[in-house]
Parts: C-alpha cells; sequence; structure tokens
C-alpha cells in the first residue's frame, strides 16, 4: 500500500519539474505564481506556521470568501516572517470545506491568495525581489495596491515598515507610527473594506538587543540587527525562536461611507487612527491570551 | 519663424479624399509593412514612403504601390511640407543600434534629430491633419520604485540608462511640444512592447535564438510583447480612423524571462548584473549592436503596461504575450533546443518506466523482507 503513496508522490514530483523545466505554468502581470507558490513554498511555510510557532488564528469567519479587502496588520520580528505566516494562515482559513489536508495526496484546494506589499528594499535586492513576486507580493505603493483591489484580491499591508519591523525587543508589543494612512486612502478610492489584524508571537523570534548602524549604513539597510544569537552563533542565530503565536482577524471596516473622500487627509487620518487603535487593543487581549511566549 | 496653420484652414477634405499619407521608416520592417497595408486600403489615399536610404530589395513587394522619396529627415524633413502631407506617420524610429549604420551616435541623430525635424516641418505643413508616432513601452524608464503595471499617466521614476528608452524620451518631449502648438492635429503616440512575431527579427528575437541565454543573476523581470501584426493593424487603424492620445500597446498577460526561456528550450546563464552592465558598456564602446543597457534594464526590471486605454478606445485586444511568444517559437520552428518539452516528457516516462521496471524485478525475485 505504501508504495503506491510513494509511486504517487514521485510521479507527482516528476509532473511538477516536467511543468517547470517547458515553462508550462501561468504568472499574473505582477508576477505571482500560484504554481510555484502552492507546491514549494506554501509547504514550507505551513512546516513554520503549524509545527514550529504554533499558530492559532482567530477570526477566521471575519475574512471575506470572496471580493476585495484590505488586511492591516502590526509588524515585528527583525525579519519580516510575520507577513507570511499571515498569508499562509490566510490562504489555510479560507480553504473550501472538505479540501485535502496538507501533506494528503490529492489535488489540494486553494484558499484565498494575500498579496503582500513590501518595502521598496525587497525589490531592490536580487533573489529576494523575485521570491517576493512569485509568492504573490508586489511594492507597497499606491497604483499598485489599487489595480490589486479593484481585481478583487485580498491585500496585506503593514504600515508600521521597518519602524515595526525593526523595533528594539522592549518596545516589542507597542505600535509605532501609521506613516501618512496611504493604505486608508487605497481603500477609499476602491471601496475595499479594512480588515484590522493583531499578531502576536513575531516579536520574539529574533530579539532585537542592539543595532550596529555602522554596518547596517555600510549594507544600506535601515538596521543591522543583534540579537542573543546573532551575529554571534553565524547561521545558527537565523534559526527563529519558537515562540507560540496567535492572530485574530477583526471584523471587517466597510469603508463606503468614506467614499469619494480619500483626498481629505484629516479623514484618512482618523480612519487609520481608530485601524490603529483596533489592532493595539487586539495585541493586548491576544497578550493576555498568551501569558508565557514560549510556552509549547 | 514659423506659422501654424490655424485651425480649420484647408484641412478639410471633401469625403472620399483621403490626401496623402507620408510614411517614414519605410526602409525598416515595420515601416515597409505599414505603408503596403496603407496603400492596399482605399481610405488612405496616397502613401508616401521616405527613409534615407533605399528600402532593401526584400520589401519591393511590399513598396509596389507606395511611392518612395529618399530624404534624410535630420536635415531635409522639409521635404513633408513639399510633399503636401495630410498624414504622418512617424515609424524612422531605430531601436537598437546598427554598427554597419553608424552605430549609437547615429541611432541617436534619427531618433533624436530626425524627430525633432521632422515635427517642425509638421509644424509647417499646412495641410497636416494628423500625426501617427511610432514610441515605445521604454519611455516608463526602469526603477525599484517602479508600480508593477504602467498606465500611460505613469511618469518615469528615473533617467533610463539605455540609448534607447532616453531617446523615446526625447522623442514623446517633442511630440507634447508639438501637440501644444498644434492642438489641431489629431496626434497618436503608441508606446509599443517589443515586437515579437513568426517573421520579426529584433533583438529580442535574436536573444532568444541562442541556444544558452544569458539573464541577471537572482532576477526574473515580467516581460509583455506584442504581435507584429496586431501593432500592424493598430497602426493602421490609428491612419484611418481618429484616435487621439497616447497608448500602450501590448499583449496581455506576462511571461518571466525564465519562463519565456523555458518555452523556447533554451537553458538561461545567469549572470551577475555588473558583469552584464560591463558587457553591455563595451559593446557601445565599441559599437556592436545587440546586446545593451537597453536590454539589461529591462531583464533587471522587466516591463508590464496597462492596455486598458488602447481596448477602449480601438475595440481590439492584441493576442496575449504568451500567444504571441508562442507564435514566435512555432514560426522559428525546431532546432537549437536543449530542453524540449517533448524531451521532459520523454525523460519523464522513462524514469516512471524505470521505477516500475525495478519494483517488479524485486517483486519477482521475493528477495527483500
Amino acid at each position: 500500500m505504501t508504495a503506491d503513496v510513494w509511486d504517487q508522490r514521485v510521479a507527482d514530483a516528476l509532473a511538477f519539474l516536467r511543468r517547470r523545466l517547458s515553462g508550462d505554468y501561468e504568472v499574473d502581470e505582477f508576477g505571482f505564481d500560484p504554481h510555484l507558490t502552492q507546491a514549494v513554498f506554501h509547504p514550507l511555510l505551513r512546516l513554520l506556521y503549524q509545527r514550529w510557532f504554533r499558530t492559532e488564528l482567530l477570526g477566521a469567519e471575519h475574512l471575506p470568501r470572496s471580493g476585495p479587502a484590505l488586511l492591516v496588520a502590526n509588524h515585528s520580528g527583525t525579519i519580516a516572517l510575520d507577513a507570511l505566516m499571515l498569508a499562509i494562515g490566510v490562504h489555510d482559513a479560507t480553504r473550501p470545506a472538505g479540501g485535502v489536508a496538507p501533506g494528503q495526496s490529492g489535488p489540494p484546494l486553494s484558499g484565498r491568495h494575500l498579496r503582500l506589499l513590501g518595502a521598496d528594499l525587497v525589490f531592490r535586492l536580487p533573489v529576494l525581489s523575485e521570491l517576493a513576486r512569485k509568492s504573490g507580493g508586489t511594492l507597497a505603493c499606491a497604483p499598485d495596491a489599487e489595480r490589486l483591489l479593484r481585481a478583487g484580491e485580498l491585500v496585506g499591508v503593514f504600515p508600521e515598515g521597518f519602524k515595526g519591523v525593526g523595533k528594539s525587543y522592549q518596545d516589542r508589543y507597542k505600535l509605532q507610527r501609521f506613516g501618512r494612512g496611504g493604505f486608508v486612502a487605497a481603500a477609499l478610492r476602491t471601496g475595499a473594506p479594512i480588515v484590522p489584524v493583531g499578531i502576536v508571537g513575531a516579536e520574539e523570534i529574533y530579539p532585537k538587543i542592539g543595532d550596529l548602524g555602522p554596518v547596517a549604513r555600510l549594507l544600506g539597510l535601515p538596521y543591522f540587527p543583534v540579537t542573543p544569537t546573532f551575529p554571534w552563533l553565524g547561521p545558527l542565530g537565523l534559526i527563529p525562536l519558537p515562540s507560540k503565536w496567535l492572530i485574530e482577524i477583526n471584523p471587517p471596516i466597510d469603508t463606503s461611507e468614506w467614499a469619494g473622500q480619500a483626498d481629505d487627509p484629516v479623514v484618512v487620518f482618523n480612519l487609520a487612527d481608530q485601524v490603529r487603535e483596533t489592532i493595539q487593543q487586539t495585541l493586548y487581549r491576544l497578550l493576555e491570551r498568551r501569558p508565557k511566549p514560549f510556552e509549547w | 519663424m514659423t506659422s501654424a496653420p490655424s485651425a480649420g484652414s484647408p484641412s478639410e477634405h471633401p469625403d472620399g479624399d483621403p490626401g496623402v499619407v507620408v510614411v517614414t521608416g519605410v526602409g525598416r520592417y515595420l515601416g515597409a509593412r505599414v505603408a503596403s497595408r496603407l496603400a492596399a486600403d482605399s481610405r488612405a489615399g496616397r502613401v508616401i514612403g521616405v527613409d534615407q536610404a533605399p528600402p532593401p530589395p526584400e520589401y519591393a513587394e511590399w513598396l509596389s504601390g507606395v511611392e518612395l522619396v529618399q530624404a534624410d529627415l535630420t536635415t531635409g524633413a522639409g521635404v513633408i511640407a513639399a510633399l503636401d502631407a495630410d498624414i504622418v506617420v512617424h515609424l524612422g524610429v531605430v531601436t537598437a543600434p546598427d554598427p554597419a549604420a553608424g552605430g549609437r551616435a547615429a541611432m541617436k541623430e534619427q531618433n533624436v534629430i530626425g524627430t525633432m525635424q521632422l515635427l517642425a516641418a509638421c509644424q509647417r505643413a499646412p495641410r497636416l491633419r494628423k500625426l501617427v508616432v511610432r514610441s515605445s513601452t521604454a519611455a516608463y524608464g526602469a526603477s525599484f520604485r517602479d508600480p508593477s503595471v504602467f498606465t500611460e499617466d505613469t511618469e518615469p521614476r528615473e533617467t533610463p540608462r539605455g540609448g534607447f528608452a532616453r531617446d523615446i524620451l526625447d522623442l514623446e518631449g517633442y511630440v507634447r511640444g508639438f501637440r501644444r502648438r498644434c492642438p489641431h492635429v489629431t496626434t497618436t503616440v503608441l508606446r509599443l512592447a517589443p515586437l515579437i512575431g513568426s517573421a520579426a527579427d529584433t533583438t529580442l528575437t535574436r536573444y532568444f535564438a541562442q541556444p544558452i541565454v544569458p539573464t541577471v543573476l537572482g532576477r526574473d523581470p515580467r516581460l509583455q510583447f506584442v504581435h507584429v501584426d496586431d501593432a500592424l493593424e493598430i497602426l493602421h487603424r490609428s491612419v484611418v480612423e481618429d484616435h487621439p492620445g497616447t497608448y500602450n500597446v501590448a499583449g496581455p498577460g506576462v511571461l518571466t524571462l525564465s519562463q519565456a526561456i523555458r518555452r523556447s528550450g533554451r537553458v538561461p546563464v545567469p549572470v551577475a548584473e555588473l558583469g552584464l552592465s560591463a558587457v553591455a558598456a563595451l559593446a557601445r564602446r565599441f559599437d556592436r549592436g545587440g546586446f545593451g543597457l537597453d536590454q539589461v534594464d529591462l531583464f533587471v526590471h522587466g516591463r508590464v503596461v496597462d492596455i486598458s486605454r488602447l481596448v477602449r478606445e480601438y475595440g481590439i485586444v492584441p493576442r496575449s504575450t504568451p500567444e504571441a511568444f508562442a507564435d514566435f517559437l512555432s514560426g522559428r520552428g525546431a532546432g537549437g533546443e536543449l530542453l524540449s518539452r517533448e524531451r521532459l516528457v520523454s525523460v519523464e516516462r522513462a524514469i516512471l518506466a524505470g521505477i516500475n521496471r525495478v519494483r517488479q524485478g524485486r517483486k519477482g525475485g521475493g528477495t527483500d523482507q
């Protein structure tokens, strides 16, 4: 019996390789490659999400099953793993019932792909830029965000940006500024609802206790982190600490009330502030649920 | 000083008299094909082809219905006014330096000075009522902060490094000035994606014809092509119909470079960007055509445009980029392919059959367990 399962796996792997090597797959205008994402990226991310971080996703019922929405989340963790975990969490939570569980053979039913908006540094770097595009990411700019929302996609944005990912360990649960709220304007222009999301757990994976400013400037990076394990242990220091993660999806905020006011900075700022406050409250709530970060 | 004709002057024609259409660049593939189609269309009237050199003999059949005038636009653009043109179709744009024809310096002269002089002459042409200019999607430049998809209103964020792209920016600048000075002339600017098709022979098609194809290490740009036949149709309609404005012309959909290379059965060889730029700079120094900074920029950043304005206004959707590329591959025929789809399928079958054989053998022997 086991031989049949392995036969199928070998045949699937060969068919996958053949399709890749002959270019027999589709890529959308942003460079998103669903074939590669589902076959290669998702299984790896799922391993981290389920086994390493033991992530629990709350409020999955608030994720729209169709149509556009802008997911706005907090950002932390020195390396933006939280964005990737949110993407796999959203994908698996929106998979239609009756889908095949991961790891079993058979065609997996696809959930919704969260299209992440990334900083331009990501797209400046070779390899990383292409991984970001192939997994559905694109540059965080108004035209791209609006184009994706108009196409009915789920878009993920982290308004804290580098101030968020690079926050020091002592400020780890404190939301940073939300910039000028460009994400709100994109939602107002396209009529997409805003879904505030709180993520707890990423704060502890690489506790940033120091910052080597000169090295960062030399490499053109926003910061060069020092953690208890990095750079002291070399590549071993890149292994994220296995903290326990909680993700909570809040009810969507309908933006139709403010349609046509995307150019009004006060409306935009107030809405951004409301979203920020919702996320901060979510973080406090999640922290109460998870008193010890490293409990298995 | 030149005096622009006032609006409503003799540019009106009685119905059925389309007047004179002047096509520049008929010595090049696109120009010859456009002139040929116009000459065959009764709506277009008299077609005059202009180029600085006599067209190559293989275009003679296409140009049989076209009156040919030999003139260098950089010095003799005045011929436009002398020809009493009603419509000017400017296709005399050189996309890559030709070492045999003066290299990059001549290319820039032709693209920039040629266009400037042509537009000055157009301004003086009393009967001119329409101008159609071939531009390129290279007008959007190349930057890491670019949006993924360019609409016609996107401004380039950085001046591009490639010579062709810079020529295109200059050319469009001149056309903007012309539009301001001559608002009564219907001006159409077509930003064409790289042309491809079964019969096309361009820098890019030659690139995909090599058995081993250099790419930029760690980059897999998104590419778009437009099928030559669709580009011809859109250029033709721009002349016989009225479509003022600027339009992106590209096949919808996207191929990544790696995907295009795989579909053509070639093998990519990633080269560090610095190395490629150095090679491109050397090629320019020695006036060798072909691979230049234009290509390096394209292969780092990729280029995808939005064509909804074209579809809305012209009412046609060009063949998709994957379709156009497939047509190019089928026209090229087999040959030089290291990794053909058939070969991959047969390798896949052979491996599966091999596994089965080994297992059958084991079962038959019954030695395991």
